[in-house]
């Protein structure tokens, strides 16, 4: 079932098209990846989500309601942590939490205290103490003790530390093992290959790829380094080899993933005798989209 | 230990040095500008002493200190009117100053990159006092012979040059306060508010202390201020506690900053709540909170201004009688006293004052979005009504309240000091009349907010028109018509008109009506960020 869906989002601020075709999905139960560069569109398509801003052209639905004009009954059933948390500066940090939650009218004591005490956060301090990570863990424990049937995330982890960006992580696994549903936008790469079961990734306002990581992977290279007993000539002409790269003892090169196996018949026949292999990294996609919008890779 | 000093002393100038320019001309143009004005308005030794007939009342001398002097010339009324105010603002400002270039920048940061160049431990402390040092004797040398070139007779070259001292000496003063509070907060807030209170609990103590019991007032610094006795007998000593007690504050300060490490305080800051109660939990509650000092000053701030419109009601008659400028101030033909007609120019004006808080609290519902608060909370189920009509009822309710304590304030003090006093229900009946052009204002504001959000200041613009319209109208004899371009021209001026509904009840209506559109326009348009 789709929990949330775009349909040729677009949005212009003036002469700035922001948005030109957004079009995505999220369903029930799954982690979604919504991946990009800083000004790509990513927090503007969540603040359309949330009703924050109307559309230039375009649907945006959550739970099969209009975003902007169901917006209070939609937030009934979500939880939002912007990227960038801003808070009032003469609150403490445990006055926010309780406030956020009391918007939902959830009370979740337990839960409350256990969130505060996984994220090491320190709840009495006023907000203006606060670092831009701590500001952040204020959102992240209001949004997961309020326990939505939907999590909205915008680079929530972008002020943590690595071993509290492990604990959201944790969280996250948790609300899906429970059925919950998620949005997850992020610029860290590693961090949406651990979560996600789909990714969409979004360029200047469009989206240009959406699909599960598998699917994508299917788009993309793996990684060889080998070491043959007979000499390897002519690698770089062969079908569906690229970036070939001498090295001391042996080659490294990309292999187009469909062409894999004639190429791997071909290798036997020289000898093997070392080979590593490596799966494509969210990375390598990613610089394969944004290599230059001109590049013929496309 | 002060390696450096004077390389970061060129820098704290080359950042200050437009914030200073404002404030030394601000202070020195109106320094320069009262004696001028008095000279105008009072030209007669006969016309100064009905004033300061009218000004020695309890409320005037709570304001601006004792009435110490024999003739009330062009010299001791300016001394009088304006040392101690005047002293405030540069304690004030030398607050801001030193909080600046000691706290704000430690919390920002920037300490910590002097500190890690080749400067002395002590360099920040004594760069900053020797700037605070420099600004504050730049005032005194153009306070003091922006004065003394006045060539005005009772204003003479000693007293110019002791009234520039002892505003110098105070700001000294205040900064070597400040200079101590940055050392014991651990951050800035609490640091200027440490600094702040000292200032605040001075002028209150003279104040009581000069009402009742003099001995009280000699527990301030401000009260040295008024006992210098510029342009009177010209104590030249009083100057001496102040720039010495304040350079003294900066050494203390130093040898404390030594003790602690940085971005620490010798005040432990104390825990906040760790849970908020369910007050907090509501959108009412919440905008409640952040503005709970900003209603409450604003509260005090109205009794005491309407209590000193108040005091002068006494004297009024025989005051007019012999005052052909502020006769004509009231462009009155009526038949109603002088008295009369001045409480109606004094209530329009305290309602003017009185709309400001009304309209900061409406702005505050902008202020929130801009910031990016509203974006945390819009996205639980707050529905945009929920968090405009909270705003709109605090602002609306707050001005009432404001109304209610400014004119209390004044009918109270009126009472005290009039033969004949005017019943409450004239002076507060006259006042509340104001209030739907109040609400006007805050559906101006409304209207603003939702469809030019950027331009949402603009309204205290208009604001300022009315004031200008009303309060100079007569003097200036504007057309009629531009009163009516602000809500506040249709109110009738009670109690020297008659009362008249109708233009209460459009009033009120073209509020609703402007409420209402503004509304939509906000309810639709994108949230900023």
């Amino acid at each position: 079932m789709t929990i949330l869906q775009t349909e040729n989002l677009s949005k212009h601020f003036g002469k700035v098209k922001a948005l030109k075709s957004v079009s995505m999905d999220v369903r029930e139960g799954e982690v979604f990846g919504f991946i990009g560069p800083n000004g790509s569109g990513k927090s503007t398509t969540i603040r359309i989500l949330l009703g924050m801003l109307s559309p230039t052209g375009g649907e945006a639905t959550v739970f099969g309601m209009d975003a902007k004009n169901q917006a209070v009954d939609i937030h009934k059933r979500i939880a939002y942590v912007p990227g960038e948390v801003n808070l009032w500066p003469n609150l403490t940090g445990g006055e926010v939490i309780d406030l956020l939650m009391s918007f939902h009218g959830v009370k979740n004591e337990g839960r409350k205290k256990e969130l505060i005490r996984d994220f090491q956060f320190d709840p009495s301090k006023k907000c203006r103490a606060y670092s831009k990570g701590n500001r952040q863990k204020v959102a992240l424990i209001a949004a997961l003790a309020i326990e939505p049937d939907l999590y909205i995330f915008d680079e929530p982890t972008s002020g943590l530390d690595p071993l509290m960006e492990r604990t959201f992580q944790k969280y996250v696994k948790d609300a899906r093992a429970e059925g919950k549903s998620v949005l997850l936008s992020s610029h860290i790469l590693s961090e949406v290959e651990q979560l996600c079961d789909r990714v969409g990734i979004i360029r200047d306002g469009e989206i240009i790829e959406t699909g599960s990581l598998t699917d994508l992977r299917h788009l993309t290279r793996t990684n060889l380094y080998v070491e043959t007993s007979h000499t390897l000539e002519n690698l770089e002409q062969w079908e569906g080899v690229h970036a070939v790269e001498q090295e001391e003892a042996g080659w490294s090169f990309q292999v187009d993933t469909e062409k894999m196996d004639t190429v791997m018949a071909e290798l036997s026949t020289f000898g093997i005798r070392k080979i590593e292999s490596a799966p494509p990294t969210l990375e390598d996609l990613f610089m394969r989209h944004y290599e230059g919008s001109g590049g013929g890779e496309e | 230990m002060f390696h450096n000093s004077g390389k970061l002393l060129f820098f704290l100038g080359k950042a200050d040095r437009l914030r200073i320019t404002v404030w030394l001309f601000s202070l020195t143009v109106i320094t320069i500008a009262v004696p001028l004005a008095f000279g105008n308005l009072y030209p007669t030794q006969a016309e100064r002493d009905v004033m300061a007939q009218t000004l020695s009342n309890p409320a005037l001398t709570a304001m601006v200190g004792p009435v110490n002097f024999e003739t009330y010339t062009i010299g001791t009324m300016t001394a009088h009117e304006m040392v101690l105010l005047t002293a405030l603002v540069v304690g004030l400002m030398n607050i801001l100053f030193v909080n600046r270039h000691t706290r704000v920048e430690e919390e920002e940061g920037l300490l910590e990159l002097v500190r890690s160049l080749p400067t002395g431990k002590g360099a920040n402390m004594m760069a900053v006092f020797l700037h605070i040092l420099f600004i504050n004797l730049l005032l005194v040398l153009l306070i003091s012979v922006g004065l003394g070139v006045l060539g005005i007779e009772s204003m003479g070259w000693n007293g110019s040059m002791l009234y520039g001292m002892v505003l110098g000496g105070s700001g000294i003063f205040f900064a070597g306060i400040t200079a101590i509070s940055a050392q014991l907060a651990d951050n800035a807030r609490t640091s200027f508010g440490i600094a702040f209170a000292v200032l605040m609990i001075a002028y209150l103590v003279r104040a009581v202390g000069d009402v009742s019991a003099e001995t009280l007032s000699w527990f301030s610094p401000l009260h040295l201020s008024s006992q210098a006795e510029v342009y009177g007998a010209n104590h030249w000593w009083t100057i001496l506690p102040l720039f010495g007690v304040g350079i003294l504050l900066f050494a203390v300060a130093g040898y404390m900053a030594s003790l602690r490490d940085l971005d620490a305080g010798l005040l432990r800051s104390r825990a906040g709540k760790t849970t908020a109660s369910s007050f907090l939990g509501t959108p009412t509650g919440l905008a409640l909170r952040l503005q709970r000092t900003g209603i409450i000053s604003w509260g005090i701030a109205m009794l005491l201004l309407g209590a000193s419109y108040g005091s002068i009601l006494g004297d009024l008659e025989t005051f007019f009688e012999g005052n052909e400028i502020l006769q004509q101030m009231l462009a009155g033909e009526s038949s109603a006293s002088f008295t009369e007609q001045f409480l109606s120019l004094l209530i329009v004006v305290i309602a003017l004052i009185a709309t400001i808080p009304a309209l900061m609290s409406m702005l505050k519902l902008y202020k929130e979005e801009k910031s990016h608060r509203v974006d945390l909370l819009y996205a639980h189920p707050l529905s945009r009504f929920q968090f405009f009509a909270s705003h709109l009822s605090i602002a609306a309710v707050q001005g009432l309240v404001m109304f209610l304590l400014a004119f209390a304030g004044l009918w109270m003090a009126g009472v005290a000091v009039m033969t004949e006093p005017f019943s409450f229900l004239t002076i507060v009946g006259a006042g509340m009349a104001y209030y739907p052009a109040l609400l006007v204002m805050v559906g101006v504001t409304v209207l603003l907010i939702g469809f030019f959000p950027e331009k949402s200041g603009w309204v205290w613009a208009y604001l300022l028109y009315a004031f200008i319209v009303l309060y100079f109208g007569g003097l200036f004899e504007f057309p009629e018509w531009m009163e009516y371009l602000s809500p506040f021209g249709y109110v009738p001026e009670l109690p020297n008109e008659d009362m008249t509904w109708l233009p209460l009840i459009l009033l009120s209506m073209v509020a609703l009506v402007m409420v209402t559109i503004g509304f939509r326009g906000y309810k639709r348009r994108d949230l900023q960020g």
